[in-house]
C-alpha cells in the first residue's frame, strides 16, 4: 500500500453568507511531495488554505491529519499538529534582524529568573544554519535587518523557520507572485530542497511553469470546484494545465 | 555614561560575523544601532551651548545640574513612552497622571494625615489603573491610541482637579515633613536631584528589557508588523498592557517625586509631559510608526531636550526660542528616522 496521506480534505465546502467559496473539494497531500493548487482569481485558493490552517471552519466535509479526523479550531492548533503556513508577505518583521525574526515568540533564553535573557549566540547560530540548510549560499549576517534582504532570502527565512519549529506540512501562499525571474528560481529551489527533506508542501500559485517545475500532484480550482486533479506525468503539456480550468468551465 | 557601555556589550554578543562591517557608518549601521544619530545630535547640541554659553555658566555645576534635572524627570516618563511608541502605540495621558499623583500624595499626607508611603502607594496604584484603562480602550476599541489616550488625559485631569477642589477647596496643597521620602525622592548633591539616579535605573531596566529579553523582541515585533507578530505567536495584548501600565506607573512616580521635591501637590501640574515625552523619544530615534528605536537613543533625545531648554537660558538669548529650536529638531529627526526605515524596507536585490 502507498504511504499514508499527511493532510487530507474530504468533500470540503465553505460558504460565506451566500457566496459558495468552496464546493465539495477533496485533496490528498503526502510527506515529501509538492501538491500544487492552481486557479484564477476568486477560485477559492485562499479559502482553501484558510480551512487547512485553522483560520476558517469548513461548512461541511472532513479534515484528516495523518489518517485521523481533526478539527482545526485555530491557527495555533494547526501549528501544533505540524501544519505551517507561509503567506505571500512572509510574515517577517522588516526592521528586525534575521535571528530575532527567526526566533520571534520562541526565543531561546539563558540565565535564571529576572536575569533570563535571549541567548543571542544560539539564536544567531541556529538561524543561520537553518537558512543555510535551505541552500542559500550567500554569507548571511544574523544581524542584518530582514527588510533589506531579497525576496527569495525572505522566503528562505520564513520556510526555514516553519520547518525548524516543527512543520511537517507547509502551506505556501503564492511565494513567487511578487518576485522576478531570478528570485522565483531561488524560491523554486527552496521548495525542491524542502520537499527532499521530507516536508509535505501545498503550493498555491498562479504560475503553471512554477507549478510544473516542482509539483508532484496538481489540483485546479474554478469557482470553488475541483475541475482537474492529476499526478506528475499524467499530463505532459503545460498548456493542459493552463487551459484545464478554463476549458472545463467554458464547457459547462 | 554607564549604559552606553551596556548597549555596546549587548551588541558585541552577536557582532562576531558582522565585525567586518563596523568601519563605515552606513545606513545599515544606523538600522542596527538606532541611537547613533541621537547620540551625535546630543554631542552637537552640547558643544553648541558649551560654545555659546560656556563662559556664562552652562558648564558650571549649576548649569549641568539644571539640564540633568530637567532631563531626568522627563526621561523617567519618556523611556516607557518610547517603548510604547516602538510597539506602535501612543500615550498622551501621562500629563494628567503626573498631576493626579502629585495631588494624591499631598491629600493623603496633609489632608488625611496618613503616612507618605500610603500616599505614594495610592498614587502608583492610580498609575496602574490608568495604564490598564488605556490598554483596554486601545486594545478593545481598536481606535487609534493617539485619540483614546488624549481622552483619558482629559478624563483624569478633570477628575483630579474636581476631586481636589471638592475635598480640599483648592487645586494645590502643601506637602511637608515627608521624612524618608524626602531623601529617596528629593535629596540633592550640588543641586543635582536624586531623580537623576532614578532615571539611570529606569533606563538601565528598560534597555535590558528591550535588548536582552524575549519581551523586548515582542515590543519591536508588535510595532514592526502587528499581523505578522500575532501569527508568529507574540501575545500582543500582554505587550500592550505591560507597556501602558509601565507608562502610567512612571508618570505617577514622577508626580509623587515632584510633589515631594516642591513640597506641594498640584492637580493641574504635568501637562507639559504630554508632548515633551513623545518629542524626546522621536528626537531619540524612535520611529513614529513603531518598530524601531532604542533606550539609549531615547535617553539622548531627553538629554537634547534638557540641554536646549536649560542651555538657552544661559546664552542670554530670549528663551522664547526654545520651542522653535525643538520643533526644528523634531522635523529633522522625523525625516532622518523615516529615511532609515525606508532604506530598511527596500530589498537590496530583487523586488518583494
Ligand atoms: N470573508 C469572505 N466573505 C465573503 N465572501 C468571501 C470571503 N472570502 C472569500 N470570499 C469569496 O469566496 C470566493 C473565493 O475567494 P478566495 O479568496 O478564496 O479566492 P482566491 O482563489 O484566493 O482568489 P485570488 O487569486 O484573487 O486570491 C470569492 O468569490 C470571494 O469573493
Ligand atoms: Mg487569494
Amino acid at each position: 500500500m502507498a504511504q499514508q496521506p499527511l493532510l487530507t480534505l474530504k468533500s470540503v465546502s465553505k460558504s460565506y453568507s451566500g457566496v459558495q467559496a468552496l464546493s465539495d473539494v477533496s485533496i490528498e497531500t503526502f510527506a515529501g511531495e509538492v501538491h500544487c493548487l492552481l486557479g484564477d482569481n476568486g477560485a477559492g485558493k485562499s479559502t482553501l488554505i484558510k480551512t487547512m490552517s485553522g483560520v476558517v471552519h469548513p461548512t461541511s466535509g472532513d479534515i484528516m491529519w495523518e489518517g485521523q479526523p481533526v478539527t482545526l479550531d485555530s491557527p495555533k492548533e494547526a501549528q501544533e499538529l505540524g501544519i505551517g503556513t507561509v503567506h505571500q508577505d512572509v510574515g517577517l518583521i522588516p526592521m528586525m534582524s534575521v535571528a530575532r525574526n527567526f526566533f520571534l515568540a520562541n526565543e531561546p533564553t539563558r540565565g535564571w529568573g529576572p536575569f533570563k535573557r535571549i541567548d543571542m549566540s544560539q539564536a544567531n547560530g541556529v538561524s543561520i544554519d537553518a537558512i543555510r540548510a535551505m541552500g542559500i549560499s550567500r554569507d548571511i549576517d544574523p544581524d542584518q535587518v530582514v527588510g533589506t534582504m531579497s525576496g527569495g532570502e525572505k522566503q528562505a527565512i520564513a520556510i526555514a523557520r516553519a520547518v525548524h519549529f516543527g512543520a511537517k506540512f507547509l502551506i505556501l501562499g503564492e511565494p513567487t507572485a511578487a518576485l522576478g525571474v531570478h528570485e522565483s528560481e531561488v524560491v523554486i529551489n527552496l521548495i525542491e530542497r524542502t520537499k527532499q527533506r521530507g516536508t509535505g508542501i501545498l503550493l498555491i500559485t498562479h504560475n503553471p511553469t512554477h507549478a510544473l517545475a516542482v509539483g508532484d500532484r496538481f489540483t485546479v480550482l474554478t469557482q470553488g470546484r475541483v475541475v482537474d486533479q492529476f499526478k506528475r506525468g499524467e499530463r505532459d503539456q503545460i498548456m493542459d494545465l493552463m487551459a484545464g480550468g478554463r476549458r472545463l468551465a467554458a464547457a459547462e | 555614561m554607564a549604559f552606553s557601555a551596556n548597549q555596546k556589550t549587548g551588541q558585541s554578543d552577536h557582532s562576531g560575523p558582522s565585525a567586518k562591517h563596523l568601519a563605515p557608518m552606513t545606513l545599515t549601521t544606523l538600522q542596527k544601532q538606532p541611537w547613533i544619530g541621537a547620540a551625535a545630535a546630543a554631542v552637537f547640541v552640547f558643544a553648541f551651548f558649551a560654545y555659546f554659553a560656556g563662559s556664562t555658566g552652562f558648564l558650571t555645576a549649576g548649569g549641568t545640574a539644571g539640564w540633568l534635572n530637567t532631563a531626568a524627570e522627563l526621561g523617567i516618563i519618556a523611556i516607557p513612552i518610547g517603548l510604547l511608541m516602538i510597539s506602535g502605540e501612543f500615550d498622551l495621558s501621562t500629563g494628567s497622571v503626573v498631576g493626579a499623583a502629585s495631588i494624591i500624595v499631598a491629600v493623603t499626607v496633609t489632608f488625611l494625615g496618613q503616612p507618605i508611603a500610603l500616599g505614594i502607594l495610592i498614587a502608583l496604584a492610580m498609575g496602574v489603573l490608568v495604564g490598564l484603562f488605556n490598554a483596554l480602550l486601545v486594545y478593545r476599541t481598536r481606535v487609534p491610541s493617539f485619540i483614546v489616550t488624549l481622552a483619558t488625559n482629559f478624563i483624569v485631569a478633570g477628575t483630579a482637579l474636581a476631586l481636589s477642589r471638592l475635598v480640599t477647596g483648592s487645586s494645590t496643597l502643601s506637602l511637608r515633613d515627608t521624612g524618608w521620602a524626602e531623601f529617596a525622592f528629593a535629596a540633592r548633591w550640588n543641586q543635582m536631584y536624586i531623580s537623576i539616579i532614578w532615571w539611570v535605573l529606569a533606563a538601565a531596566l528598560a534597555a535590558w528589557v528591550l535588548r536582552a529579553t524575549p519581551f523586548g523582541n515582542w515590543i519591536y515585533a508588535t510595532g514592526g508588523n502587528k499581523d505578522a507578530a500575532r501569527r508568529a505567536g507574540v501575545p500582543i495584548w500582554w505587550v500592550t498592557q505591560v507597556l501602558y501600565v509601565w507608562t502610567g506607573v512612571s508618570a505617577a512616580f514622577v508626580g509623587a517625586m515632584t510633589a515631594i521635591q516642591f513640597n506641594q501637590g498640584n492637580a493641574v501640574a504635568g501637562q507639559g509631559y504630554v508632548f515633551e515625552t513623545a518629542i524626546a523619544a522621536v528626537i531619540g530615534g524612535v520611529l513614529l510608526t513603531g518598530g524601531f528605536g532604542s533606550v539609549f537613543g531615547i535617553v539622548c533625545g531627553t538629554i537634547i531636550y534638557g540641554i536646549i531648554s536649560v542651555g538657552l537660558f544661559y546664552t542670554g538669548w530670549p528663551t522664547d526660542w526654545a520651542q522653535t529650536f525643538i520643533g526644528a529638531l523634531l522635523v529633522i529627526a522625523v525625516l532622518a528616522n523615516n529615511a532609515i526605515r525606508n532604506a530598511a524596507m527596500q530589498s537590496k536585490k530583487g523586488k518583494s
